[in-house]
C-alpha cells in the first residue's frame, strides 16, 4: 500500500464516547415544550373500503388535540396526500380504501401516549371488504384482484425516470434483459436444470424502531428530525408533498440506532408533517415495535430459474424473479431493476434472459433491506450452480471459479467489470474452509458439510454526494455531510479520508451531522455508496483546500506547488521536512488574522450509460462491483433437522480498506444477520394477517447463534476512482451467506432446500424425499 | 391510581408519584431523562432497556415501576464516576464493541452484572448470560472480545 498517514489505519470510532457513555443523541432524546405524541389506528383488514369513520367520540376526549384522516389529508389544500420514491401511491393515511392488514387508518396526536391510545379506542371505522391477493405469483395472473386501479411514477430519483405510469395490472414494474439466443441454447444443451428458490418477508429490525419529530420554528419553518437513512430526500419528499419551498423544511439526523435499509426514503416524515401544520404544535411519533413490523418488511422473492449446460460449460440461463413489494411500491421498482439485472450471476455466460418483475400485493409494503435484494437473486443462483456442479460431477468451487468473471470482461449487461476480485473471493472463502481436504466418512446421527457460495451486487448508479469541508486557521476541520452515522463507522471514515488530505489527525475532523440547512445533498446512506461516493465527496472538497495551501506556501517559499506535501499540520517540501509552514502561519499570510476559515465544496456524481429498455444492454450500468463469497461448515442432526452453523467465513471484496477493522465489522455484522435470515427469520402471515409480529414470536440471530469459528476475510482489489482505492463494506457480507449454508447442509445430509428460512421442519422432509420416505405431514 | 414512591437510582435516594400503570422504563425516561434506557421490543425480549434492579439486569419495558419501590436500580448513567468511563466501558470502545449502539447500554449493564456474579466465566457462560440481548448490528463477537477485555481491566 501507498504510504498514507491514517488511510488503512484501523483508528476508533470517532463516536465511541457519547455511544458509549449513552449521551449520543437519538430522535427519540428530542423533547420539545408542549409536544404531542402519535398513536395510530391501522386497517384490520388486507383490502377494504372505508365507508365511513366516526372520530367524534375520540375528538371529545381530554389531552386530544386532533384526530386525523387521509379524507381530511386529501383536503388540505396544496397536499398531495400520497408519496413514495418510486410511485405516489402510499397514503399517509389511508383514502378511500385500505391496502394491507395494518395500513394506517386513523391518527391522533394527543398529550401523551396513552392518552392517544384510548382516543383510538373511540374511533369507529366501517369498511366494506374487497377481494384480496397475499401470494406474489397470483397477483401476476390477469384475473386477480388489483391492488392500485393506477400506478403514478414520483420522478424523485433520476435512475428511475424510466418508470412508467400503468394500470390494470399488479406489476407496477417489469426489467428485461436479453443476451444472445437462449432458446437455442437450451435446444442444444446436453442437460437444462431448472429450479424455483424462495425467499419470504423478513425484519430489518434495527433496535431503534422509527421516530420522527416535526414542529413549526418561530418562522414557521418546517423543522424535522428523523430517524432517516436519507435526510435529503425526506426533504425533497415533503416540499413536493405539501408544496413547501425546500428552503422552509429543514430536516435533521443524528445518530441512528440502526437502519439496514428500512429508515430509507420517507416513512412517517409526511404523516407527522400533517399532524404538525395542523396542530401547530411538535409532534413526535415513535413506532412500537409491533408497528415496525406493519411498516416494511424484506422482499418475498421467488425466482424461476433455468440454466443450460453443455460440455460442462453454462451456456444460457434464463431468470423470472418476482418481487412482491405489497400493498405500496416503495422502493421496490429499483430494486427489481438494479438486482434484477445481477439474477444471472457474475459469469460468463453467452446467452441469458431476465425478467424481473416487481408485483403489488395485499401485504406490508417491501422496500431496501442490506443487500437490496440481491441476497435474494443470489441464493437462487447460486443454489442452483452447487445442484449442477455436484449433478454434473464438477468440483462446486472449480465450478464457479471457470465462469466467473475476469477483469475487463462483459457482465450479462454488456458492461465491462473494474475492480471485480470475485476469483480471489472464492479462492479465499475455499482456502479458509480447507475444501481441497478430503471428506471423513460419517457415521451416526451428527453429520457435518462444507459449502461454498459465491455472487455479487453493484452499486447504485447514478447517485449524487456532496459535502462541503472547512478548514480553521487552528488547523482543525468540520465536515458537512449528510451521509448517515447509523453504526457502520461513517464519521471514522470520513474523518481518516479528510485527515489524510489535509495532513491533520483524524481527532482534528468534526463531522457534522446531517441537517439540510448546511449539508449538501446525498442520495442516501445505504447500499454501500459513503465510502466511495461520500468519501471521494469529502476527499475533494478537502483537496481543494490543501491545493490553496500549497499554493500560498509555493509563493512564500518560492517552490513548486507539486513538490508540497501535507502532514501534521503543516504543508512542507516533500522530502525536507523544516522547509513548510504551519495551517495557522498559511493562514495569516492570506487573511492576516487566526479567527478566518477556508471551505471548499465539493460533488460525486458517478454516471450510468443509457441501459436498452428492451435488453438491458448497457455500456455502463454500474460503477463498482461488490464480489462477495461466504463458506460455511454446519452440523446436521439427521433425527431433529436442526443444523449448527460450526464455520463461517465471510470474504468481501471491498476495495482498499480505510478502516481495516471497520470493514471486517461489516462482513461479520452482516453475515450474523443474514444467518438469522438464513435459517429461522420469517414472518408468517395468514391471508395477509401478520401471526408473528413480536420479538416473542419471531427470533432474530443472538450471541448463541454465532459461530465458533466465525472470520471475515477483506479483499482489497482497490477501484481507480474510489477514495484511496476504496469501495465499500456493507451489504458485502449479506450476499451469500444462505446459498453458503443451504450447499453445506446439502453436503451434510444430501438434502437440497429451495425456501428459506432453512428450519429443522424443511431439511428433515427433504431429507425423507430424498431417502424415498413418506415425507412427515405438514 | 397514583402513589408515591421511594427508591435508589444510581445512588441517590428519589421520591416521586407514578402512576401504576407507569413501566420502569417510561419513569427512567420519562421522570428522570435518563436517555440511555432506550425502547425497542416492548415486551421484554431484547434485552435493550436492560437496567439493574439491585444488581440484577431487568428489562425496565417490561416491569412496572411501581414494583422497584424499596429497591435499588442502575442506569448506564449510573455507572461511571467522576467522567472516567468504567472498565466494561473501556474495554467495549477498546474491542469496538459497539455501532448504532442502540443496544450498548444494555450489554454492558449485562455485563456488569454477569462479572460480578461469575467473575471467570466460560465462552459458553457467557454467550448464556447474554442471550437476552439482542444487537442487530450484530457485532457479537466483538462484544465478547470486549467482556474477555473487561475481565482483565478488572482483575
Amino acid at each position: 500500500m501507498a504510504n498514507f498517514a491514517v488511510v488503512g489505519q484501523s483508528v476508533y470510532r470517532k463516536d465511541a464516547n457519547p455511544k458509549i457513555t449513552g449521551r449520543a443523541l437519538y430522535v427519540g432524546n428530542i423533547e420539545m415544550p408542549g409536544m404531542l405524541h402519535v398513536a395510530a389506528l391501522r386497517s384490520p383488514y388486507a383490502h377494504a373500503r372505508i365507508r365511513s369513520i366516526d372520530k367524534s367520540k375520540a375528538e371529545a376526549l381530554a389531552g386530544v388535540a386532533v384526530v386525523l384522516t387521509g379524507a381530511e389529508i386529501a383536503n388540505m389544500p396544496g397536499v398531495d396526500p400520497h408519496f413514495g420514491p418510486a410511485f405516489r401511491d402510499q397514503p399517509m393515511l389511508a383514502v378511500e380504501k385500505v391496502c394491507y392488514v395494518g395500513d394506517l387508518v386513523v391518527a391522533v396526536a394527543a398529550v401523551d401516549r396513552r392518552t392517544a391510545e384510548n382516543a383510538l379506542q373511540l374511533v369507529e371505522v366501517d369498511y366494506e371488504p374487497l377481494p384480496a391477493v397475499f401470494d406474489v405469483l397470483d397477483a401476476v395472473k390477469p384475473e386477480s384482484p388489483l391492488v392500485h386501479e393506477q400506478h403514478r411514477p414520483a420522478k424523485a430519483f433520476a435512475d428511475l425516470a424510466h418508470v412508467k405510469a400503468g394500470q390494470k395490472s399488479n406489476i407496477c414494474y417489469h426489467f428485461k434483459l436479453r443476451l444472445g439466443d437462449v432458446d437455442k441454447a437450451f435446444a442444444e444443451a446436453d442437460r437444462v436444470f431448472e429450479d424455483t428458490f424462495s425467499s419470504p418477508p423478513a425484519q430489518h429490525m434495527p433496535m431503534e424502531p422509527h421516530v420522527t419529530l416535526a414542529y413549526l420554528d418561530e418562522h414557521e419553518r418546517l423543522n424535522i428530525w428523523t430517524a432517516s437513512q436519507s435526510p435529503s430526500y425526506v426533504r425533497t419528499e415533503i416540499a413536493a408533498t405539501f408544496s413547501m419551498p425546500m428552503n422552509r423544511i429543514r430536516v435533521r439526523v443524528p445518530y441512528l440506532g440502526g437502519g439496514y435499509g428500512a429508515k430509507l426514503y420517507a416513512k412517517l416524515e409526511p404523516l407527522v408533517t400533517a399532524l404538525a401544520l395542523i396542530t401547530k404544535k411538535p409532534v413526535r411519533y415513535a413506532l412500537t415495535r409491533e408497528e415496525e413490523f406493519l411498516t416494511i418488511t424484506k422482499h418475498k422473492v421467488v425466482t424461476k430459474i433455468k440454466t443450460a449446460i453443455k460440455n460442462g460449460a453454462i451456456t444460457a440461463r434464463k431468470c423470472e424473479v418476482f418481487w412482491d413489494t405489497g400493498a405500496y411500491a416503495e422502493i421496490g421498482p429499483r430494486i427489481g431493476h438494479k438486482s434484477g439485472y445481477t439474477s444471472a450471476g457474475p459469469y460468463r455466460i453467452p446467452n441469458v434472459w431476465i425478467d424481473s418483475y416487481c408485483v403489488y400485493t395485499n401485504r406490508v409494503p417491501a422496500g431496501a433491506f442490506r443487500g437490496f435484494g440481491v441476497p435474494q437473486v443470489i441464493w437462487a443462483y447460486d443454489s442452483q450452480m452447487d445442484i449442477i456442479a455436484r449433478a454434473i460431477g464438477a468440483d462446486p468451487v472449480d465450478f464457479r471459479l471457470k465462469p466467473a468473471l475476469d477483469e475487463g470482461e462483459p457482465f450479462a449487461t454488456g458492461t465491462l467489470v473494474r475492480s471485480f476480485g470475485i476469483k480471489e473471493a472464492i479462492r479465499q472463502a475455499a482456502e479458509a474452509i480447507e475444501w481441497s481436504q478430503p471428506r471423513p466418512a460419517q457415521t451416526g446421527t451428527k453429520r457435518r458439510g462444507k459449502g461454498i457460495a459465491a455472487g455479487v451486487k453493484a452499486v447504485l448508479t447514478p447517485s449524487i454526494s456532496g459535502a462541503i469541508v472547512i478548514l480553521n486557521a487552528d488547523g482543525t476541520a468540520h465536515v458537512l455531510s449528510s451521509t448517515v452515522e447509523m453504526g457502520q463507522g461513517s464519521e471514522t471514515t470520513m474523518g481518516q479520508i479528510v485527515a489524510e488530505e489535509l495532513g491533520i489527525s483524524v481527532d482534528q475532523v468534526h463531522i457534522v451531522q446531517p441537517d439540510t440547512d448546511v449539508t449538501p445533498y446525498d442520495t442516501i446512506t445505504a447500499g454501500s455508496r459513503s465510502t466511495y461516493h461520500m468519501g471521494n465527496a469529502v476527499r475533494m472538497a478537502a483537496g481543494k483546500i490543501k491545493k490553496e495551501l500549497c499554493e500560498i506556501v509555493a509563493s512564500k517559499l518560492e517552490v513548486d506547488p507539486d513538490d508540497l506535501a501535507a502532514r501534521s499540520g503543516r504543508i512542507f517540501v516533500r522530502g525536507i521536512e523544516e522547509r513548510g509552514m504551519t495551517i495557522g502561519e498559511i493562514f495569516l499570510a492570506k487573511f492576516g488574522s487566526l479567527g478566518t476559515t477556508m471551505a471548499a465544496e465539493a460533488v460525486c456524481q458517478p454516471t450510468a450509460s443509457h441501459m436498452d429498455p428492451e435488453t438491458g444492454q448497457s455500456e455502463k450500468c454500474t460503477e463498482y462491483w461488490f464480489p462477495s463469497a461466504t463458506a460455511a461448515e454446519v452440523e446436521v442432526d439427521t433425527e431433529t433437522g436442526q443444523v449448527k452453523v460450526l464455520k463461517l467465513f465471510s470474504v468481501g471484496d471491498t476495495g482498499t480498506a480505510i478502516n481495516p477493522r471497520h470493514c471486517e465489522q461489516q462482513l461479520l455484522g452482516a453475515a450474523i444477520m443474514h444467518l438469522g435470515l438464513t435459517l429461522f427469520e420469517e414472518m408468517v402471515f395468514d391471508q395477509g394477517q401478520l401471526i408473528n409480529g413480536s420479538l416473542l414470536d419471531y427470533q432474530i440471530a443472538g450471541i448463541k447463534d454465532m459461530p465458533q469459528s466465525f472470520r471475515p476475510i477483506v479483499v482489497e482489489v482497490p477501484h481507480e476512482s474510489g477514495p484511496f482505492g476504496a469501495k465499500g463494506a456493507g451489504e458485502t457480507g449479506a450476499l451469500t451467506v444462505a446459498p453458503a449454508i443451504a450447499n453445506a447442509i446439502f453436503e451434510a445430509v444430501g438434502a437440497r432446500i429451495r425456501d428459506l428460512p432453512l428450519t429443522p421442519e424443511r431439511i428433515l422432509r427433504a431429507m425423507a424425499e430424498k431417502s424415498g420416505d413418506a415425507a412427515p405431514e405438514d | 391510581m397514583k402513589r408515591e414512591i421511594v427508591l435508589r437510582l444510581n445512588g441517590r435516594q428519589e421520591k416521586l408519584e407514578i402512576d401504576d400503570a407507569d413501566t420502569l422504563l417510561e419513569m427512567l425516561r420519562e421522570r428522570f431523562k435518563l436517555w440511555s434506557v432506550r425502547e425497542s421490543c416492548g415486551v421484554g425480549a431484547c434485552g435493550t432497556c436492560t437496567v439493574l434492579l439491585d444488581g440484577k439486569p431487568v428489562s425496565s419495558c417490561f416491569l412496572l415501576a411501581a414494583r422497584v419501590a424499596g429497591h435499588d436500580i442502575l442506569t448506564l448513567e449510573g455507572l461511571s464516576q467522576d467522567d472516567k468511563l468504567h472498565p466494561i466501558q473501556e474495554a467495549f470502545v477498546s474491542e469496538r464493541a459497539l455501532q448504532c449502539a442502540y443496544c450498548t447500554p444494555g450489554f454492558v449493564l449485562s455485563v456488569k452484572a454477569l462479572l460480578v456474579e461469575n467473575p471467570n466465566p466460560s465462552d459458553e457462560e457467557i454467550k448464556e448470560y447474554l442471550a437476552g440481548n439482542l444487537c442487530r448490528c450484530a457485532g457479537y463477537a466483538d462484544i465478547l472480545r470486549a467482556v474477555r477485555a473487561a475481565q482483565r481491566r478488572m482483575a
